[in-house]
């Protein structure tokens, strides 16, 4: 029973981690920046939720807002810092978005104070008996959330005129501008639905733990980037399965591995292991 | 008087721990995102020498030798993964160490090891030291660039398939590099170790990764003289906002985004441009003079 309960745990931190990571690997698909500033967005997710929820109680309106919030900062952020600079070598992107996401973390810490706020009535309270398992309400949302969310996108990139600009705007930004495609659109689309994205995984992240803080997206910052990494960088299909795999693996790790290594060091070991053994990721093409 | 010196040590430390990494990524090309590490790797293997009572120089060597041996494993990393896979593969490394360090006692875990003893110099002594090692490698990297190996490091991180195609093997270079970047990485963390005499598994984390990545990336990436100042600089730069104690790292990284996102070439880029607008003005003022004439 151990066994299957870690297994559910693993895939309900493998769901946060897709809603987080998907962005990424979207900015990164769309653009080659790693996005490491993504994390403050999620980070601010989790505040706009648990304030908006305080304030009038509505769980869902939070989300929506959250979304609708974080998904205009994320346009914000590839106007005035990426836009600039993306024809600079990659590391200029990279420490650039770095330093933004340092200092996002210090301005919501000087705004929201050092010590974090929580839900005064958390929502979403209450466990469930599943098959003997003893599972949180909230934990089955998420996972039905992700998945509701990833067949929305799929419909979106398959079926919709939008989604076909999209993917043409990725496998070949100059042909697509030949087609008429306004790439300029399909990159602000891009980082709206990203961002959205990790807002809400900071949402959910917020009601798990009951509390957010401002150095919340530390860890999934540098996470992110190791399974995006793991997953064949830009591929979405390979993100997902990487999120999953180390949402499982870290969730058995930290039960077998606790002794020598930490539960974050656990994603970089895999990362190294499966990048000597596949250099371009799970799903990369060699 | 005190305060200078520690103020100046702290400074030299930064400098040759800038320049070791500036081997590595300004002259040879290859990102090192956790260069942190090597800094700790030294560091607890001198520190755990210096408290068995071995001397202190004689524990610099070891410590060169563990940070050399990781950096060799991750120069063979950086022959399997490219670019931004790099950059992430040696991130991983920097939080791996942070990671192994933290669960073993025998390293002082989470509390880190305190009580290091002296390295045996005055105050003053082991500036002059710290110096000395400093304006060596300094030397020693301004020979190596303008060497042969030099300008194979230079086409490596230009081009690395036209490298290869031109008959070198580029495999040994980047290795060397890695060796000889983490190995005075490694001295660097012993020097630090013995200044502080307290490290822990925080001192060596992602931020140290990326505020010396910061400071080779600000001054330029490659000039040996344009590091050395902005490392010296930047290191001393939170004891002077000291007085806006909670602003600091809100002005530290709004000073690396700003420096990114208008004037990537570092300050020797900038000085560089200066310099030919100046020319540019100067061959202007010498063309209206001779038509006036």
């Amino acid at each position: 029973m151990l066994y299957l309960e870690l297994l559910i745990q693993g895939i309900v931190q493998g769901s946060l981690y897709g809603l987080m990571t998907l962005g990424l690997t979207l900015v990164y698909g769309l653009l080659r920046v790693l996005h490491v500033a993504h994390a403050g967005l999620f980070t601010l997710g989790g505040y706009i939720g648990v304030l908006v929820t305080n304030q009038t109680g509505s769980f869902g309106l939070a989300i929506l807002l959250a979304m609708i919030i974080v998904g205009i900062c994320g346009m914000g952020i590839y106007k005035f810092a990426y836009e600039p600079i993306l024809k600079r070598p990659p590391f200029v992107t990279l420490i650039a978005s770095i330093a933004l996401f340092i200092a996002m973390e210090e301005i919501f810490r000087i705004i929201f104070g050092p010590y974090g706020i929580s839900y005064i009535n958390p929502p979403l309270a209450g466990n469930l008996n599943f098959f003997g398992m003893n599972l949180k309400i909230g934990e089955v949302v998420v996972i039905l959330f992700s998945l509701v969310m990833l067949l929305f996108l799929s419909w979106l990139s398959n079926h919709t005129r939008t989604g076909v600009a999209w993917r043409a705007t990725v496998s070949d930004p100059d042909m697509a501008q030949a087609f008429g495609i306004n790439k300029n659109k399909v990159r602000y689309l891009n980082f709206f639905v990203g961002s959205a994205l990790t807002a809400t995984a900071g949402v959910f992240v917020a009601l798990l733990n009951n509390l957010v803080e401002p150095t919340m997206g530390a860890v999934p910052s540098y996470k992110g980037l190791a399974i995006i990494v793991l997953g064949g960088l830009g591929n979405i299909r390979g993100t997902l399965i990487a999120s999953l795999l180390l949402g499982v693996v870290e969730s058995y790790g930290t039960i077998y591995l606790g002794k020598i290594l930490d539960r974050d060091a656990i994603a970089f070991g895999l990362l190294i292991i499966i990048l000597m053994v596949r250099p371009k990721g799970i799903m990369g093409e060699n | 008087m005190d305060y200078e010196i520690t103020l100046l040590t702290t400074m030299s430390i930064s400098i040759l721990f800038a320049l070791a990494l500036n081997f590595v990524t300004g002259l040879c090309g290859q990102i090192s995102l956790g260069h942190a590490a090597f800094l700790g790797a030294g560091a607890y293997t001198s520190a755990m020498m210096t408290k068995a009572s071995y001397p202190f120089l004689l524990t610099l060597p070891f410590a060169a030798l563990t940070s050399g041996i990781l950096g060799f494993f991750i120069g063979l990393c950086s022959l399997r993964v490219r670019h931004d896979f790099l950059a992430i593969t040696t991130m991983g490394v920097g939080f791996l160490f942070v990671g192994v360090v933290r669960q073993q006692d025998f390293l002082g875990g989470e509390v880190g090891i305190s009580g290091i003893p002296s390295p045996g110099f005055s105050r003053f002594g082991f500036l002059i030291f710290c110096l000395f090692l400093a304006s060596l490698f300094a030397f020693f990297s301004l020979r190596i660039k303008k060497s042969w190996m030099g300008k194979v490091f230079e086409s490596i991180s230009d081009d690395e398939d036209v490298t290869r195609s031109l008959g070198i093997n580029v495999s040994h270079y980047k290795i060397f590099a890695f060796v000889i970047g983490t190995s005075v990485a490694g001295i660097a963390g012993a020097l630090y170790a013995h200044h502080l005499r307290f490290i822990g598994p925080d001192s060596f984390g992602f931020v140290e990764s990326v505020s010396v990545l910061a400071m080779v990336i600000i001054g330029g990436v490659g000039s040996v003289w344009a590091v050395s100042i902005t490392a010296a600089f930047l290191s001393v730069l939170p004891m002077v906002f000291q007085f806006v104690d909670d602003y600091k790292l809100l002005f530290y990284s709004a000073l690396l985004f700003f420096m990114m996102r208008f004037s990537p070439e570092g300050l020797y880029g900038l000085v560089e441009k200066i310099k030919k607008n100046r020319k540019i003005k100067l061959a202007k003022d010498n063309k209206n003079e001779q038509k006036a004439s």
